[in-house]
């Protein structure tokens, strides 16, 4: 165990735990603002990167290669929205069907399992070649930190709206809000697009980064994104209290696990077992609010004064 | 302001659980009624109330609110007219948004929701005057988290919430009945001073006959789906329980069963 080895492997855990920051975020959107566990992001991510390298390979460049992923994303929100609102299927349910029809997708928009792109052929945003010794204005950390940061100043801007606050209160009370005659359906489609829309831009990210895409790539993308989000709320919770702070702490969270998982991978442990490792860590904190208020706390009277 | 015709509502059609909740209601109010609904348990009352807003279509029969036929508009769409108070302290205000916010997506009722700022900094001194109001000390809070209030507070909150845009109709459905005996007659005190100051017709539900006697101008019973008694005027002025006991006798030809729920 060569400290040095953990030492060089961190900035590489740096720009991929900022990649799946974005990703992490629209998990927030769906888990925390909209109040529901949304399992449509493992298929999106790969939509998200197999869009992304498909236009480039077709000559496209990276930009609109990058907003064809979006858009991609946001349709397979929406149609997760239509099957839950629209269709009334529970929307743990919803997300996952559209999540295995993407499976069939993605594989029809790559035409086989896998697809490479080569960063010295195409001019591609981010890459892990380009962590070291690039010009800093090329560092994937550097670009991956700005666009999260644009994506955050968009996101608290829009959540100010008067449909943001909607959308807000949609998750929080949707009797409520339609009491206060919002439209909670289509609400909660536009909350899945968003979210779906930044998990397919973090999928456009990654395949970039590793040079392919794969249809395997986001199987298990939820449990990092509630993971990420786990982490920057029990890390950052007390600090950041402005909505803006949270996504940031929730990216944060995002890094903080590709931490954890390079110094799990330098101490040795089977790979094979990482994923039953995150399961397990997301399992135990998502119980702790339950454990906390079975065990710790003495049931609060209803109503009163 | 508000005319139902000849509705009817049936829970779990055609199943052992089949209830029918609602059966041919006929109701019109006059603008400015204050009407006080009461019955016991599975009456209809709510069910009354739920139906008006659109909560799920009915079976048959039409809702009219102003003239205009809603019967087929949903929720959302329908709270333009209506201000909506609900039993439970928790479901009029969206706990995790702050005093101000819930109050700035009251004030927007009816509008479509734009990319607009969600709260402008005039309406601030406008929530604070009206919180001020209240008498809760709310005015100073704005920004406080909704879930931080107690039921009451939220109850009153809600209150302003509801009536923040005038609504063609406020409907309260026993909006008072999970607080303690102080702050029901608190909020009452609130739901009487805003009915009274905005001229609001209102339909509020109570399971207090006293509190359904002093209030309004106009009182209703409800029984197994049917409205069972009407009484306005001069006639509702001078009622006591007693009265009502007796005209409900009378009506269901059944022995009052000194109905806990009834008396409250």
């Amino acid at each position: 165990m060569n400290i040095m080895n953990l030492i060089n492997a961190l900035p590489g855990a740096v720009a991929q735990g900022l990649i799946w920051g974005i990703m992490a975020i629209g998990v927030y959107i769906t888990f925390r603002i909209l109040d529901i566990a949304d399992l449509t992001v493992d298929g999106t991510l790969c939509t998200g990167g197999a869009v992304c390298i498909m236009l480039m390979q077709s000559g496209q460049n990276v930009w609109v290669a990058m907003a064809g992923a979006l858009a991609a994303g946001m349709l397979a929100g929406m149609a997760t929205g239509l099957l839950h609102t629209f269709m009334g299927i529970p929307a743990i349910l919803a997300g996952i069907l559209t999540q295995l029809g993407l499976y069939s997708v993605n594989l029809k928009i790559m035409g086989k399992a896998n697809q490479a792109i080569n960063v010295d052929k195409f001019d591609l945003m981010v890459s892990l070649r380009y962590i070291k010794g690039v010009p800093f204005y090329k560092n994937t950390i550097l670009i991956v930190a700005s666009v999260i940061v644009v994506l955050i100043l968009i996101l608290y801007w829009f959540f100010g709206t008067e449909l943001g606050c909607s959308l807000r209160a949609t998750g929080c009370n949707d009797r409520m809000a339609r009491a206060q005659g919002i439209n909670t359906d289509l609400n909660r489609v536009l909350g899945l697009m968003i979210s779906n829309g930044l998990v397919a831009v973090s999928g456009a990210l990654l395949g970039q980064y590793q040079g392919f895409a794969d249809v395997n790539m986001g199987r298990g993308a939820i449990v990092i994104g509630l993971a990420a989000v786990i982490i920057g709320e029990a890390v950052f919770g007390r600090v950041f209290r402005n909505f803006g702070f949270r996504l940031l702490a929730v990216a944060f969270g995002s890094i903080i696990y590709y931490f954890v998982l390079q110094i799990v991978i330098w101490l040795g442990v089977d790979t094979d077992l990482l994923k039953l490792l995150s399961a397990a860590v997301v399992a135990v904190f998502l119980a702790i609010p339950t454990w906390k208020s079975r065990y710790f706390s003495r049931t609060a009277g209803k109503g009163g004064v | 302001m508000l005319e139902i015709r000849n509705i009817s509502k049936t829970f779990n059609p055609g199943t052992v659980n089949e209830k029918r909740a609602l059966r041919n209601v006929n109701l019109t109010l006059e603008d400015g009624d204050f009407v006080t609904v009461i019955g016991g348990n599975g009456a209809g009352k709510s069910t009354m109330l739920n139906a008006i807003a659109g909560v799920w279509p009915v079976d048959q029969g039409q809702i009219l609110i102003d003239g205009k036929d809603v019967t087929k508009l949903p929720e959302y769409k329908r709270a333009a007219f209506l201000g909506r108070v609900f039993q439970d302290p928790m479901n009029g205000t969206a706990a995790t948004m702050g005093i101000e916010e819930n109050l700035a997506l009251a004030l927007r009722r009816g509008q479509s929701r734009t990319l607009r700022a969600g709260i402008r900094n005039q309406e601030r001194e406008v929530y604070r005057r009206l919180l001020s109001t209240l008498g809760l000390g709310l005015e100073d809070r704005l920004t406080s988290k909704v879930g931080l209030l107690s039921g009451g507070q939220r109850q009153a909150l809600t209150l302003l919430m509801a009536t923040l845009k005038k609504p063609k109709l406020l409907l309260l459905d026993e909006h008072t009945a999970a607080l303690d005996p102080k702050t029901a007659a608190k909020v009452l005190e609130t739901t009487e001073m805003i009915v009274n100051r905005d001229r609001l017709t209102t339909l509020m539900i109570t399971h207090n006959m006293k509190d359904a006697i002093i209030h309004g101008n106009r009182l209703i019973m409800m029984m197994d789906g049917n409205i069972i008694l009407d009484i306005r005027g001069g006639e509702k002025k001078s009622l006591t329980v007693e009265d009502l006991l007796h005209k409900f006798e009378e009506v269901s030809g059944e022995e009052f069963t000194s109905d806990k729920a009834i008396l409250g």
